[in-house]
């Protein structure tokens, strides 16, 4: 089934309490997907980088090497970062497999993103100026409370709850995916994709890779690639409409905008509220609710739609 | 010793069941009418207070204060009373219903009056898809516009809607009306087996047998009689649209008598 949810403020400049918002809106969907959760977050821009990563998943055996491992993994990112001309600012452990890095850099992204992924375990969650994925097992108040989510200002997010259909219950399967390398991109699906193969096996051949076997990371994929060659977000939404077949719902967000594309058949329900100080859009309505206490007026997008909202 | 079923729930992913829940008696009663507010109440607790109220304490005029788009509200209620959800329903409201008049200010989600048998559901808001699905009598009026697949497999009964409505309206209906006074998505009446559908506005395409038809006065009587009764004013030029009965294989056996004539 699977639950999505996003958010997006008028009055942005950094100052609303994304985290907790997006939190609230995804545990009332708990119902929706129970297995994991899975945050894209915008804080303020900064000049820097900021870059989450993983160093392992949730369902690793702790064996008696587990912390050893990890140890020598992170010091491997870190030295790698450096050796590529990276000056690294702070890097924070969220958890014991989740960091997120700040740095200064200049040069090739995705080169920067294959160095670290080459390192064993390792998954760049997203990488970017504004953008951070955050996503682990559970509901959404376990994982907001592992990464401390409820404190984290910002302008727009997009979240999602998974109930795994046809991929594995772990990290890699979670949603929001970042739409690699194109920095601060990200895409939350509920719905299947049935040329899945099809478009993996083209955008493979293109150069892009993927961390998951999840039919979802192919929009994100789709829509970096698409953008890549100069499409807006609205114009790569919409071309997804006619190449992407199946049956889905899915939102895409970039630095100053946030999307949602139906499909055609419409199989997959969205509820829109579009109010003076917010726009927020979800599976379903008591998720709006959860952030917005009052009788409010909204409405089911219809098939085909591609509605896109900017800062 | 519990009756059979009763607690017997083992497995519970959602978190949700409430097997030993009781009403929460927080309605204030004032003769045969009674308002209660559901926030901070469950869809369970909800429900059983509605019931406790119409079947145990012979109220007939119910209000329910901050319904908070919940799901599965107002659901098989089998007697005639009057209802009013001061808010939003959240999927699958007023499904399986056979008698009640239930107003709701707000707005639906999916699946609002799936299998309602009789009675009267207004909605002053939008509503989902799948509205009305399975329909099988009474009237389902929405003011605002309603997603795909309204009226998907209607079997009776009629549905208005006043705004614009989604692609596959009428999917698969089988009889009953709808008057449509909005535009119309694509698909319009696919597959249809039976049923009349009226719209006003542009249809975007028709569904596989879905076909014009020829209006004629009793189409007209019921088009004004049903505005009359719904306080819905003048109505709209309509276009009248039927199933052209080539899909399928139709006669009036049931599939003994066809053994038999075959």
């Amino acid at each position: 089934m699977c639950g999505i949810a996003g958010i997006i403020y008028a009055d942005a400049n950094g100052g609303r309490e994304v985290g907790r918002d997006m939190t609230l809106m995804l545990q009332s969907m708990k119902h929706r997907g129970p297995d994991s959760t899975g945050y894209a977050l915008f804080g303020p821009r900064s000049g820097s980088y900021v870059m989450r990563f993983t160093l392992a998943d949730t369902n690793d055996p702790r064996d008696f090497e587990f912390a050893d491992r990890i140890r020598r993994n992170r010091f491997l990112v870190e030295q790698r970062l450096r050796r590529f001309g990276a000056q690294i600012h702070e890097v924070e452990e969220e958890t014991e497999y989740a960091y997120r890095v700040t740095f200064d850099y200049v040069g090739e992204l995705k080169q920067l993103a294959d160095l670290v992924e080459d390192v064993p375990g390792a998954e760049v969650l997203s990488l970017g100026h504004a953008l951070e994925i955050i996503k682990d097992l559970g509901d959404a108040e376990s994982v907001a409370m592992q990464y401390e989510l409820d404190g984290f200002r910002g302008t727009h997010a997009i979240g999602h709850v998974r109930m795994a259909t046809e991929s594995d219950v772990d990290i890699s399967g979670a949603h929001p995916y970042w739409a690699y390398p194109f920095n601060d991109v990200a895409v939350v699906h509920n719905g299947q994709l049935t040329n899945y193969f099809q478009w993996k096996r083209r955008l493979e051949r293109s150069g892009h890779r993927f961390q998951s076997e999840c039919d979802s990371e192919i929009i994100a994929v789709y829509l970096a690639e698409k953008m890549s060659e100069g499409a807006s977000l609205e114009d790569a939404m919409r071309d997804s409409l006619h190449e992407l077949d199946g049956v889905f719902t899915y939102m895409a967000v970039t630095e100053d905008a946030l999307g949602v594309a139906k499909d055609e058949m419409a199989a997959k329900p969205l509820v829109l509220y579009e109010g003076d100080d917010m726009v927020a859009l979800a599976s379903e309505e008591i998720a709006i609710r959860a952030v917005l206490d009052r009788e409010i007026d909204t409405y089911d997008p219809f098939e085909g739609e591609v509605m896109v909202w900017q800062r | 010793m519990a009756a059979v079923g009763e607690g017997r729930i083992t497995y519970d992913a959602r978190g949700l069941a409430e097997p030993q829940a009781e009403a929460p008696h927080v309605a204030e009663i004032d003769g045969d009418r009674a308002t209660f507010d559901a926030q901070g109440l469950s869809t369970r607790l909800i429900n059983l207070e509605l019931r406790r109220l119409l079947y145990e304490e012979g109220v007939t005029d119910v209000t329910v204060q901050n319904p908070g788009a919940k799901h599965s509200l107002g659901v098989g209620i089998l007697t005639r009373c009057r209802i009013a959800f001061e808010g939003s329903l959240g999927y699958f409201g007023c499904g399986l219903i056979d008698g009640p008049e239930i107003h709701i200010t707000g707005r639906v989600g999916w699946s609002a009056c799936e299998n309602m048998m009789s009675g009267v559901v207004t909605v002053a808001g939008n509503a989902g898809s799948l509205t009305g699905a399975a329909l099988r009598g009474g009237d389902l009026v929405l003011h605002g516009r309603v997603g795909a697949r309204t009226g998907i497999d209607q079997k009776g009964g009629t549905i208005i809607v006043l705004g614009d409505a989604g692609m596959m309206t009428g999917f698969m209906m089988q009889r009953g009306r709808m008057i449509l006074c909005g535009d119309v998505g694509h698909g319009l009446g696919d597959s249809m087996y039976d049923g009349t559908i009226y719209v006003a506005g542009k249809v975007a395409s028709l569904g596989i047998d879905c076909v014009p038809g020829e209006w004629n006065d009793a189409d007209s009587e019921f088009v004004e009689r049903k505005f009359r009764i719904h306080a819905l004013g003048s109505p709209p030029e309509f276009q009248k649209f039927v199933c052209g009965k080539k899909l399928y294989n139709y006669d009036n056996l049931e599939p003994s008598e066809r053994k038999l004539v075959l």
